[in-house]
This record gives structure tokens, sequence and C-alpha cells, in this order.
């Protein structure tokens, strides 16, 4: 056997990696099929957010004149009169056309997903960071003090805080975002209790960091990872949540283009002109579905251990 | 195991309490007098005072709070404000039908939830197992509301003439009632918890239909809950499948099952003794934690299928500011699910000797 023959195999099937575990976390999410798809999903929501106004053919808060209430889509492409109006989802119940307010209605659906879980992450993080870093009694003190929270089933919690603040738009997120601090909180806890007495951290505090840094610059970033899996789920969640109090009259108020909102405004007539049902309820279906996609895909992409 | 059990129970007095703090807290937040919350704004003054009197309103908040508890801890919910019957009443009437929603809508999730993860993990990477857990990707992201909805729509519109229709709305047929127990079995002079319990046993058509033998009640009451339970017990559904396919996947690749494989066993066997049984921890642990959803999502599928339930009335009360009735409900569900997760806890340490003996 000649020496060529033995390194061949080796050097076609081993290859050198010289990549930070981030783009190495990047390169395995875009690979990911699930995420892949989710991506899609979400660019196109993020367009149809970002160009609404170009995209809707109308106000989507003002009723139409000279059209019928609550009737069917009218698609050129599929055989409507061409001299008629193009309504690709139909009239909804006040007149106005279904297709401009469900794509405004991405603008507010993306808000209120990212705005509640930043707020949750934030408080929750900060909470769950004090807890695992102070230790002892602060810590049961916090962590107890969420369990309580965590007694409560999340929606019928945002149902009774918004009881307390009364129905609305941000009264009901605000409520949201109580309800998600507990999750936040528990998932940084657990980071930073696990990495805080590594050598890493204990070099840096001989060094002569202060607790601020300590915290901030050696001990946070490791909670980084299960943070953004959590939260990108979470945003489906707050979605969702948010969706069904509009749905039940307790968050968004007429007349604004909210999913929740026109599927509760709309729910008697789903005899009768079930297309305002069905469509903001897609919208709901697939923004949601979008964050959850990508969110298995960073737990897949970002968890080394499935990676043996 | 017993040792165990007490342990934990007496771990839930401390969050029981919390969540007396939570709801009484809740309450006190409320923007604005109770008084001109609870009497209107033409209250007088002496009418607030005598008010706040006798709601004890006129005391610290340490007393109110403990008076609060007592109260609670009697079975005293309050009065609600609109019609003045005791919060009790108003559970015992509307809780029975939310517990049985919740209860079928779990049965459903569990069963197809295991049953269809089992089929995708034995069936890796096949197509049965991609539909699978598309089904799944998809089921978790769909709105409860809307898929009840939409289930309404094809069951009870599209199927109409079929002998697949199924009601879209109400809890009975006309014609079929709710006979209280109380009159069947003469026991109108009952008090306190005997007579609540009756009530929630009356009320609970499925349990009456059952007590009393009336078939008609039960076959009833479970024609027109298919549709809720279906929808509320969907995302569950998707969320056990995926659980039980991963959790039965790991244990299949395990040591013990090659072991087992290569003595001999039948596939079967292997699979149902030795692979499903410990994979059944996390699923049971999923299970447990859907609870909290499946009763929210018993809330909101409440209002779809006008079905006179907890939810309906709690989203009644908050729109009419009929606070008892908040609180009341809140400390209830939050208790139920505090007990399920009791029993989630209890049952692990039944699964796995590992949890007792720790």
């Amino acid at each position: 056997m000649t020496a060529a023959s033995t390194e061949l195999p080796l050097t076609s099937s081993i290859t050198i990696v010289d990549e930070s575990p981030a783009r190495l976390a990047f390169r395995r999410l875009l690979q990911h099929r699930s995420a892949q798809v989710g991506f899609v999903m979400l660019i196109l929501l993020v367009l149809t957010a970002l160009f609404a106004d170009r995209i809707a053919p109308f106000d989507p808060l003002l009723p139409l004149e000279h059209v019928v209430r609550r009737s069917t889509p009218c698609i050129h492409l599929l055989g409507c009169a061409s001299g008629e109006a193009q309504h690709l989802m139909g009239i909804d119940g006040n007149n106005r056309d279904l297709f401009s307010r469900v794509v405004y209605g991405s603008r507010l659906s993306l808000q209120v997903g990212i705005t509640t879980v930043s707020a949750a992450i934030l408080v929750g993080g900060l909470l769950g960071a004090l807890a695992g870093f102070l230790g002892g009694w602060p810590d049961d003190l916090i962590m107890r003090a969420l369990d309580i929270l965590m007694a409560f089933p999340s929606l019928l919690l945002a149902i009774s805080i918004v009881a307390v603040l009364g129905p609305g738009l941000i009264n009901s997120l605000l409520a949201i975002a109580i309800t998600e601090i507990p999750v936040y909180a528990r998932v940084v806890r657990a980071s930073v209790v696990a990495v805080k007495d590594h050598d890493f951290v204990t070099a840096s505090r001989a060094l002569g960091a202060s607790r601020m840094r300590l915290l901030f610059v050696r001990v946070l970033p490791s909670s980084l990872t299960p943070l953004i899996v959590q939260g990108t789920l979470g945003i489906a969640t707050a979605i969702l949540s948010a969706a069904a109090l509009s749905f039940l009259g307790l968050g968004a108020e007429f007349p604004t283009p909210e999913w929740g909102l026109m599927l509760g405004e709309e729910r008697n007539s789903v005899f009768n002109s079930p297309h305002l049902v069905l469509f903001p309820g897609i919208a709901i279906m697939v923004t949601v579905l979008s964050f959850n996609l990508i969110g298995d895909g960073l737990r897949d992409a970002l968890d080394p251990r499935l990676h043996r | 195991m017993l040792t165990y059990i007490i342990r934990r129970v007496l771990l839930l007095f401390p969050v029981l309490i919390g969540i007396l703090v939570v709801t009484f807290t809740i309450t006190r937040m409320i923007p604005g007098d109770p008084c001109d919350v609870m009497l209107g704004e033409k209250a007088t003054k002496a009418k607030c005072t005598l008010f706040k009197k006798h709601y004890g309103l006129d005391k610290s908040i340490p007393e109110q709070f403990a008076r609060y508890m007592l109260n609670v801890a009697q079975g005293d919910f309050g009065t609600t404000i609109r019609d003045r019957r005791p919060v009790t009443d108003v559970i015992a009437e509307r809780l029975p039908l939310t517990i049985e929603l919740t209860v079928l809508a779990t049965v459903f999730a569990s069963t197809f939830g295991i049953l269809l993860g089992v089929v995708a993990a034995l069936n890796r990477n096949s197509t049965a197992d991609t539909a699978t857990m598309v089904f799944a990707n998809i089921g978790v992201s769909m709105p409860i509301f809307w898929l009840g909805l939409l289930l309404a729509y094809f069951f009870s519109l599209t199927l109409k003439d079929t002998p697949f229709y199924i009601p879209p709305s109400a809890r009975l047929s006309p014609g079929v009632s709710i006979v209280p127990l109380a009159k069947v079995w003469g026991l109108q002079n009952l008090k306190g918890y005997q007579r609540f319990l009756l009530l929630m046993a009356s009320n609970s058509a499925i349990l009456n239909g059952l007590l009393t033998g009336n078939t008609k009640l039960l076959t009833d009451a479970l024609w027109h809950l298919i549709l809720p339970a279906l929808a509320v017990g969907t995302i569950s559904l998707s969320v056990i499948a995926r659980m039980t396919r991963s959790s039965l996947l790991d244990v299949l690749g395990e040591d013990f099952v090659r072991t087992a494989r290569s003595k001999g066993l039948r596939e079967r066997l292997v699979i149902y003794r030795h692979g499903l049984r410990n994979a059944l921890i996390p699923i049971v642990t999923i299970i447990g934690l859907q609870i909290g959803g499946l009763l929210s999502g018993a809330v909101l599928t409440e209002t779809i299928f006008a079905l006179p339930g907890v939810g309906s009335r709690a989203v009644e009360a908050i729109l009419s500011r009929d606070y008892p009735i908040v609180q009341g409900f809140s400390v209830l569900v939050a208790v139920i699910f505090v007990f399920t997760n009791l029993i989630v806890d209890i049952s692990y340490a039944y699964l796995d000797p590992r949890i007792r003996i720790k």
C-alpha cells in the first residue's frame, strides 16, 4: 500500500473547521428546513408590514361606498367581472376592504409580538439575573414570587390583569408581557447559575472586575442562546394571546385593523360569510407559524449537543 | 411514596396563599373608589361609609387581607354586583361545563397526540412522520377561536344533511334539560359545601346523566361538546405528538432497548414495555403543562359555541366590571391548575421510582 492511497480518504472526508461558533450556528440555521420555510414566511410578512400603504388598495379604516356589505371576494383572475372593483378578500361588515385590513394588520401583529416579548425579556431577564447572581434570600424572594405568577394559566392571568387595567390594546399588551416575565426570569437565572462559578468568571473577579461588569460582560452573554430561542417562540405565543384578547373584546378596539378583533367582530357571520373569518385567521396562523418554525430551527442550530 | 405526596401537599400552602395575595392585590388595584365601582356614581357619602363598613373596607390592608383569607377558607367568595347572588352559586352553575370541556379536550389531545407521536417515531422520516410533524407545527400555530369557528362551519353547515352533522352551539338540544339532582334525590335542605358539591354534580350534564341513568342527557351533552373539545384540544394534541415522537426516539436509541431486542423480545413488547413506558415521563410532564392552556382554551371556546361555562361568564363580568366574580374565578382556576400540577408530579413519582426516593 502506498502512502498516497492512505492519505487520500483522510483529506477528502475531513474538513477543517475554523469558523466561529456563531457563524457555524448561523450556517446550521440556514440549512434547517423548517427554519428556511419560517424565514421565507417572515420576510414576506415584514415586507408586507413595511409596504402596507403601497400594497393595500384601500384605506383600512374608512368604509367604502358603492359596495355590498359582507360581499364575497372579487378577484379578476378568477372570473370576477372586470367592471367591478377588485376585493381580494371581500368586504367586511363595515363596508371596508378586508384585504387592506389584513395587510395593515401585519404591522400591528409584528409590533405586538416584538414589544411584549422585549418588555418581558427586559424585566424578566433582569430579575432572573439578579436572582441567580445574588443567590440567597433575594433569589428565593424573586423566584418564589414569580412561581406564584406561574400558578395562573397565562392567558387567564392576562384576562384578570386586563380586568383591572381596563380593556384596550396597550393594557392587553402590558398584561401579556407581565404573564411572560417568569419564563424569561427562569431562563436567565438558570444560565447565570450555571456559569457564575466557572473559572473564567473567577479569573475576571480576581482581576478586579466590578460586580456589574462581571454580571453584564462575563455572565449574561451565556444566557443569550436560550433567550433567543425562548424569545422567538415567545413572540409566537404573544401574538396568539394578543389576538385572543382582542377577539374577546378585551384588546384592540374598533376600528383598529387587528386580526383577532377582525375575527371577533365577524364571528357571528361565520355561516353567512365565512371568508371574513377565514382570512384574518390564516394571517394569524401564518405569522405564528413563521416564528414557531424559526424558533425550532434556532433551538436545533444553537444546541451543540444535537450535532455530535 | 406517601411521604413524597405529603411533602408535595405541604408545599402547596405557600402557593395557595400567594394566589390569594395576587387576587387580593388585583382587586385592590382597581382604579377608583370601590364604593363608586360597586354602588355606582350616585352613591351618597353616608351610603358609602355604611358600604365600606359592611365590607370591612374601613380597616387596614392587612386586616382586610386576613378577612378575605378567612372568607375564602370558609368558601365565601362574596356576592355578584349585578344580581347579588353568592359567587359560589355562580361557580357551581358555570364551572362543571368548563371542567367537562377541559377533561374531554385533554382525553382527546392525549390519546391522539400519543398515537400520532408513536406512529411518527416508529416510521421515522417516512411520509407519515413528515405529515404528522407538519400537522403538529400548524396545530400549535392556530388560534383556538378560529379553529372553533371553522369546525362549526364545516360540521354544521357543510355536513348539514349528513349523519356527521354536529351542532355548532348551545349546551343541549331543545327539549333536553338538566333535572337538578336536589329534586331527584329530595336533598333540598343541604347547606355549605355539601350543597355546593351537589350543585356541581347536578350541573355537570355528563355526571348528572350518568348518576340518574339519563342516557339521552348524557349523549346529547357529549354530542354538543365534540366540536369545542376538538378546538380546545388541537394545540395540545400537536405539542403532545411532538414530545411523544422525540421522547420515544430518544428512548429507542438507548442501550437497554438494544439489549431487549438482542435477547429476542418481540418488537411490540420492546416498543410498549421498554420504549413507551420510559418515554412517558416527559410526555406526562407536557400533558400537565398543557392543562393551563386547555383551561384558557376552554374559556375562549365557550364564547364561540355559546356554552354557559366559567369563561363566557368571566368575560361578561370583566366587561361589566363585576369584580367579585373575576376574583372568585381567578382563585378557582389557579387552584385547579395548581392541583392538576400536583397530580402530574405524583404521577411522575409513580412512573419513575428515582423521583420518589430522592
